[in-house]
């Protein structure tokens, strides 16, 4: 009889544990997405504004690129919050889609310069923008279980334009910096050295677009 | 004798496939496989899984018919495999590939380097030692899954053979290509680094060895039983004291030793690579061991002794 009451007791111990738990998890991640959301509508409201005062889209990334990096590098800790559980969705496929946007916004379009006034890094840009809009109010409606229809109607309609728009962006971006890579030799390793291995970001690149293949048909 | 009635299901649609009456009690499942076969000639004993549950786990073949919990009516549920193909097979298409594709590279065939390289050797004597353990290995394994090795599950998925293909001989030729390449350089602390890493390798390789010979002799000819490895008297088993998989160990540690010979990055990258995926197998192989015998020796580890 003792024992069985003691070990409701700890059932109960470990039931509130886990409560308190799901608590703080909840209120991080409402926090997080609020931030994300509010990151994202800054950069929209810069992208507008400078457009407005401009004129022209040339300048565009570089007045808006820190606060872009810095909102698209937290991204990095939604794959953190699917690894611990706090989120439940697979851990590669969260992985493989933000690894891919820190992989545009660091090693293209920040590293390589003479791409930067392009119009297709505007195209996704805007795309990015809005997506990431929609998404992170989601999750934050979602989370404070006041989901209004029209942001659920975004979130599952919008990609269907948004999508092919962002791949195509991100494409011709990549192909305009391929000259530049070829020239410059960057992020590239040639025989001979000590490690006994190339790399050649050019062909690198190539491949990161032909790799684009397989998710065209993927549009979600 | 009362007879038992069979009928077997598809596991996913529930449609009945087979109705077996008068099944002997004492009939096994791999004999209700050849049963089934006759009606389905598709579905070969090999391809079949026989479940009690349509999510349940695959029955044995072993497993015999009155000893199942099921009435004189037996519901039994089938799922594809797909098709199979036998590991020996498997085996030698993985190892084959590398040794050869290897050569290739060592012996510069055209349209690899420049063609002003084609058919030359390397000036580092490095490199033909490499290609000497390279090929040693691979023959190593081909002769030991010809003579050697005793498989207790006869086949594996078809698709299986694509992506551990893939996986070897794609490694096999992105090491070749930097291995043997004109513009190698040789190891940076020079001949005394390529003697340590080859004592390393050929003692790891026989040590290799000696486990498959140790592992042979626990299983008899023809038989499925299993038993718990013990170090004999050869003393390259007894690593056993300490690991459960120590074939993983042996050769995650001939890897290492070739990683430091040849000093190549994408060397390392496929030790790392092969070492991951051994302690995977090696962990499940020692949980098995653990949840099979109660007198399994508390001390071992899975590949590697005290850590991991």
């Amino acid at each position: 009889m003792a024992s069985s009451e003691e070990d409701g007791a700890v059932e109960e111990k470990e039931n509130n544990k886990k409560k308190g738990k799901r608590v703080l998890a909840t209120a991080w991640l409402t926090f997080y997405n609020i931030a994300m959301t509010a990151g994202w509508l800054v950069l929209a409201v810069a992208m507008i504004r400078f457009y407005i005062q401009k004129g022209t889209h040339k300048g565009l990334y570089k007045s808006i690129s820190k606060t872009l990096k810095f909102f698209q590098t937290f991204a990095l800790l939604e794959v953190f919050h699917c690894a611990v559980g706090m989120v439940r969705t697979s851990v590669i496929v969260t992985g493989v889609q933000v690894s891919s946007r820190i992989y545009m916004v660091w090693f293209i379009t920040h590293s390589i310069k003479q791409i930067q006034n392009e119009e297709s890094v505007v195209l996704f840009l805007v795309v990015w923008t809005v997506t990431e809009i929609t998404r992170y109010s989601f999750y934050t409606f979602n989370l404070l279980n006041h989901l209004p229809y029209f942001i659920k109607w975004a979130r599952y309609n919008f990609f269907i334009v948004l999508y092919p728009v962002g791949v195509v962006g991100e494409l011709m971006t990549i192909y305009a910096a391929l000259p530049y890579v070829q020239k410059s030799g960057m992020f590239s390793m040639r025989l001979p050295n000590k490690y006994n291995v190339s790399f050649d970001y050019y062909i690198f690149l190539i491949i990161v677009m032909i790799s684009y293949i397989p998710y065209i048909h993927l549009q979600r | 004798m009362k007879h038992y009635e069979v009928e077997i299901l598809d596991a996913k649609t529930k449609e009945k496939l087979c109705f077996l009456d008068k099944v002997e009690p004492n009939a096994t499942i791999g004999e209700i496989k050849g049963m089934f076969h006759k009606s389905h000639p598709q579905w070969y004993p090999a391809r079949q899984s026989i479940r009690l549950d349509p999510k349940g786990k695959s029955l044995k073949d072993e497993d015999i018919l009155q000893n199942l919990p099921v009435g004189t009516t037996a519901t039994l549920y089938f799922r594809d495999l797909g098709a199979q193909i036998s590991w020996v097979t498997v085996f030698l298409t993985e190892y084959t590939g590398p040794l050869l594709i290897y050569l290739l590279f060592y012996f510069r065939v055209p349209f690899i380097y420049p063609p002003k390289y084609d058919f030359t050797t390397s000036k580092h004597w490095v490199v033909h030692l490499a290609c000497m353990c390279h090929s040693f290995h691979y023959v190593k394994r081909l002769m030991e899954t010809l003579f050697v090795h005793r498989f207790s599950h006869g086949t594996m998925p078809l698709r299986n053979i694509f992506k551990n293909c893939t996986y070897y001989w794609g490694f096999a030729a992105w090491m070749a290509y930097y291995i043997n390449h004109p513009f190698y350089t040789p190891p940076m602390y020079g001949e005394q680094q390529v003697k340590i890493a080859l004592i390393i390798f050929l003692f790891c390789q026989i040590g290799n060895f000696s486990i498959h010979i140790a592992l042979r002799n626990l299983r008899p000819p023809g038989s499925k039983t299993r038993k718990i490895p013990y170090p004999t008297k050869n003393p390259f088993t007894w690593l056993f004291l300490l690991v459960s998989c120590p074939n993983y160990t042996y050769e995650l540690g001939s890897w290492v030793g070739f990683t430091v010979m040849t000093q190549c990055l994408p060397v390392a990258f496929f030790t790392l690579v092969g070492f991951i995926q051994m302690t995977v197998w090696a962990k499940g192989k020692h949980r098995s061991y653990l949840k099979e015998f109660r007198d399994y020796p508390p001390l071992r580890s899975p590949i590697m002794p005290f850590l991991l």
